[in-house]
């Protein structure tokens, strides 16, 4: 009866009401041989004793803030939350809310959704943003959706970039599989960039996907692949890093007509992988084909500025099996954080962010780089990310540093079997000059 | 009524003022790259944090929720959320792990999943569990998929059509449709089962399986649902269970045991993962032995079994003819399954059982006290919830007026409008944790409304009356579509 509020007295009551005797003659249409079945599972605890058997689980952890020091990024990032997006959080008002269907009680989330559609847009520089997706890789995989959509299946080649994040790659993978998809781009040559991918582009193609800084940390300017796949009237999608757009030119500017991406570093904490927040943002003309809720100004019958979920039409619940995606949520409370997060920390601290992201990753990658044996693979341009090329396996570099408290990065022979010796280094403002040098001595004694 | 309307974050911005800022570098300088790779501009908003918190706390109050009222929608279990889960999910042994950290330094995450996988498997009887969907409609996707695999593996080809009844949840349709299915519709019958003839001439070789949410939408749990499961089964097709409505069912019948395949859980309704304001949710899925082979990869496994000495050592699995990955990473760990597994360790196996019982009386509560009053279509002993039609003979009073009046007596209306084959619908479900006080004054409101729809309708065609807001012009949302906000057009002038 954990926060069942019925006495029994109340609940005879009812019975009596109902016109039933006892609980279990309100089941008498189910199968009796299967009614009631004993299941075997531990005994109720108390609060007292859930919270201690939870904060048993997570002690037994070993954190990447707490007791390791980490380099670890590949897609989830160790930022600073400041306090007050978990605050918001916690309000009850915004996070036991339903999804806003009912827009004069829910003003609430629809404002703020509303204003980190329009954070995400400036963001980006695009024209629309909508409501957010389960995820980056998800967001990738709609994405790909939108292309299927716009050519209505008459184009179905999809060129990927070698330097997409391989579990986007696979997610795109999965989602397609009933739809005769031919992906291309897996071969094409690392070293090349975004050169490799053009002669891939053709007629056919209905989407290039591309990543900004891509999973290597390069960034590239995608002026001229965008330009060769409009070329041959081909859709460009660029998944994007947030922090990094704060600091580089965003790909709305290359022509990009899709950016999405994981707005995880925007205030939302790792989580051991989620729930993350995949934002999702396109140029205005391919907003019927877009997957995913969108809020939109109104006013309401007393003249008021108001907000409510608009071109619904797209959706599952009135389009049933010709939607272009089954989607009916989004993360709503974790774009409340993101929104939080950007407005909190404003234009002048998100560029500290990104500056401090850039000052210490490259002040790591020199140090590392002078290392005998280690090498920063790659003469591009970076942001925060990199990849340092070792003496030996980086699964044995990754177990030596592990030894001295220390995620040393993500080893990339597991995805690209070429790069056995590559690990991929992530700095951000989280770590400090002083875990920067003790990675460099470790590293030096190894 | 003078006006509440809020500023955006961007109106409230000034020039120059900050918020919380970052601490100074502590390594030596790197030049910036070339210019033409930065950004010229940054329109992001400058407030300091007491502008936004109080921004945020005002919009906040504009909301209903779960927290201040009573929250009896239809199919979304809109239930209480413990207190006690928003601590444990947030303890920094969860907060700050890496999903790519070696598993040996994640090895309490880890067994909190396999648990949890374990303790779901016996609450639906299935035998394989995935935690990786990050919603009930990607738990969808996932199943479907799933099952179109399995024929395919076994060199069945010919199977393309999918049956679901007319009921369902859009999304299943929808979801079959992402995997190219073809969709075969099924009436209902007179009782609100699925019409068993009508299944019966459906059924052939060429059904990939069915969909059917059960108890489905109308509140009813399907009387025949035994042959359901053997006419689809017998034609060579997989049953699909939609597990929406599993608040109805704990302790009470496990899916499993009735034959279904494969089905979704949503840990955001029947296991008290809040909804956020809609998402992030949780969709787990389950299956039965013949599916385990085509579950998504990664699942969480017993990678070392350990002995009385030493705890087995946990990691990640890839079942063999796995459809793939169906998300980065795990699956919504933090927000969805650190708060389930907290809820499912208080409640045991006695609890779960309550938890349907309480659910299900309290439905029946109601309904019962809205026979006479409104007109019940299917009306029998209900589940977790019951439909009702929302207008009267001689009356143009509509389902969304007496939603709306709802609201001036404080309460949040069910849902509306679906299913899509009751008229006016209005489908209630008020979950276990409401009391009888709640229920008797959420009755009463109903039969006031009804009293106004005759004496003064338009009383109800105008409302809510008593909200910060009135009804929105939504006609005119989808043609402007204004779908973002911009800093002032003056902002650098502003002081």
């Amino acid at each position: 009866m954990t926060y069942i509020p019925i006495s029994p007295k109340e609940r005879d009551a009812m019975l009596e009401t109902v016109g039933v005797k006892s609980l279990d003659d309100l089941f008498t249409a189910i199968p009796a041989k299967h009614r009631f079945p004993k299941l075997n599972l531990p005994a109720a605890l108390s609060e007292m004793e859930a919270a201690a058997r939870l904060s048993d689980l997570a002690a037994s952890n070993e954190n990447a803030r707490e007791d390791l020091i980490s380099f670890l990024g590949a897609g989830a990032y160790n930022h600073y939350v400041p306090s007050v997006v978990d605050h918001i959080l916690r309000r009850g008002e915004f996070y036991t809310a339903y999804t806003p269907y009912q827009p004069e009680i829910s003003q609430g989330t629809l404002q703020s959704i509303f204003e980190y559609q329009s954070l995400m847009t400036h963001l980006t520089g695009m024209d629309v943003s909508n409501a957010s997706h389960y995820d980056g890789a998800t967001a990738a995989a709609e994405a790909v959706n939108l292309a299927l959509a716009q050519f209505r299946g008459k184009r179905k080649k999809l060129v990927l970039s070698p330097a997409l994040h391989p579990q986007y790659r696979e997610v795109i993978h999965t989602y397609t599989q009933g739809m005769s998809v031919e992906e291309v781009g897996g071969e094409a040559n690392l070293e090349a960039g975004p050169d490799a991918l053009t002669a891939l582009i053709d007629d056919q193609t209905m989407m290039v996907m591309v990543q900004y800084p891509d999973f290597f940390g390069r960034v590239y300017d995608y002026k001229k692949l965008i330009d060769d796949a409009h070329a041959k009237g081909a859709l460009v999608c660029v998944v994007a890093n947030p922090t990094a757009l704060v600091m580089f030119k965003s790909p709305a500017e290359m022509g990009a007509d899709v950016i999405v991406g994981e707005a995880q570093p925007f205030g939302i904490p790792l989580w051991y992988g989620g729930p993350y927040l995949g934002f999702f943002t396109i140029k205005k003309q391919y907003v019927h084909k877009m997957a995913g809720r969108l809020v939109g100004e109104t006013v309401d019958n007393r003249g008021q500025r108001s907000y409510v979920l608009t071109l619904t039409a797209r959706e599952q619940h009135i389009k049933r099996e010709r939607a272009t995606s089954n989607i009916c949520s989004n993360q709503g409370l974790l774009a409340l954080a993101t929104a939080v997060y950007m407005s909190t920390l404003g234009k002048t601290g998100l560029q500290q962010v990104a500056n401090l992201c850039y000052q210490k990753a490259h002040y790591a990658a020199a140090e590392l780089g002078k290392l005998k044996g280690f090498s920063v693979e790659y003469k591009q341009t970076f942001f925060h990310e990199f990849v340092l090329r070792c003496p030996k396996p980086a699964s044995e570099v990754n177990e030596y540093l592990l030894a001295n408290g220390i995620l040393g990065g993500y080893d990339l022979a597991q995805d690209y079997p070429a790069l056995k010796n590559h690990l991929l280094t992530a700095v951000t403002e989280m770590n400090s000059k002083e875990e920067i040098d003790a990675l460099v001595e470790a590293l030096k004694e190894m | 009524m003078s006006s509440i309307v809020e500023p955006t974050i961007f109106e409230l911005s000034s020039p120059g003022r900050t918020g919380v800022t970052m601490p100074a570098s502590d390594v030596p300088q790197t030049a910036l790259p070339n210019p033409e790779m930065l950004r010229a501009e940054l329109p992001m908003p400058e407030l300091a944090e007491v502008d936004v918190v109080r921004h945020y706390m005002r919009l906040s109050q504009f909301n209903y929720s779960v927290d201040s009222g009573f929250y009896p929608l239809g199919s979304c279990t809109m239930k209480y959320n413990p207190k006690i889960n928003e601590d444990t999910c947030r303890l920094p042994g969860f907060l700050y792990t890496h999903p790519l950290q070696p598993i040996e330094t994640t090895q309490g995450n880890l067994a909190l999943m396999y648990e949890l996988q374990e303790w779901l498997k016996e609450i639906v009887g299935m035998a394989g569990m995935t935690l990786q969907p990050a919603a009930g409609a990607h738990g969808e996707f996932t199943g479907v998929l799933m099952m179109n695999a399995y024929h395919q593996k076994r060199g069945d080809t010919k199977r393309k059509k999918m049956l679901i009844p007319d009921a369902a949840h859009g999304t299943n349709p929808a979801s079959s449709g992402m995997v190219g299915l073809e969709v075969v519709t099924i009436p209902s019958d007179a009782r609100g089962n699925v019409d068993l003839e009508k299944l019966k001439a459906a059924c052939d070789d060429t059904v990939v399986g069915m969909m059917l949410t059960n108890p489905n939408t109308l509140g009813m749990f399907d009387e025949h649902i035994e042959e359901v499961v053997k006419l689809v089964h017998d034609c060579g097709g997989l049953m699909y269970g939609d597990g929406a409505n599993l608040n109805a069912l704990l302790g009470i019948v496990r899916p499993g045991d009735l034959g279904f395949d494969v089905m979704h859980i949503n840990l955001h309704k029947t296991f008290a993962v809040p909804h956020g304001g809609g998402g992030p949710g949780s969709g787990p899925v389950g299956v039965s032995e013949r599916l385990l082979d085509f579950l998504p990869t990664p699942l969480v496994g017993i990678v070392e079994e350990g002995d009385e000495e030493e705890a087995p050592l946990y990691g990640f699995v890839t079942p063999k003819h796995s459809i793939g990955r169906m998300k980065a990473f795990h699956g919504h760990f933090g927000g969805g399954l650190v708060r389930a597994y907290t809820y499912i360790a208080m409640h045991g196996p006695d609890g779960l059982k309550d938890i349907s019982q309480y659910a299900v009386l309290n439905a029946n509560y109601l309904q019962a006290k809205m026979r006479g009053v409104y007109h019940i279509p299917f009306d029998r002993i209900c589940m977790h919830e019951f439909v009702m039609e929302g207008r009267f003979e001689g009356s143009d009073i509509r389902a969304l007026d007496i939603a709306k009046r709802l609201m001036d007596y404080k309460f949040h209306p069910p849902t509306n409008y679906f299913p899509l084959i009751v008229h006016e619908s209005l489908m209630i479900e008020p979950t276990e944790t409401e009391n009888k006080n709640t229920l008797d004054r959420f009755a009463d409101a109903l039969i006031k409304i009804a009293e106004e729809a005759k004496t003064q309708p338009q009383l109800l065609h105008d409302a809510p009356h008593d909200t910060p807001f009135g009804r929105m012009d939504e006609v005119k949302a989808a043609r402007d579509l204004i779908l973002c906000c911009w800093l002032p057009d003056n902002y650098e002038q502003l002081v």
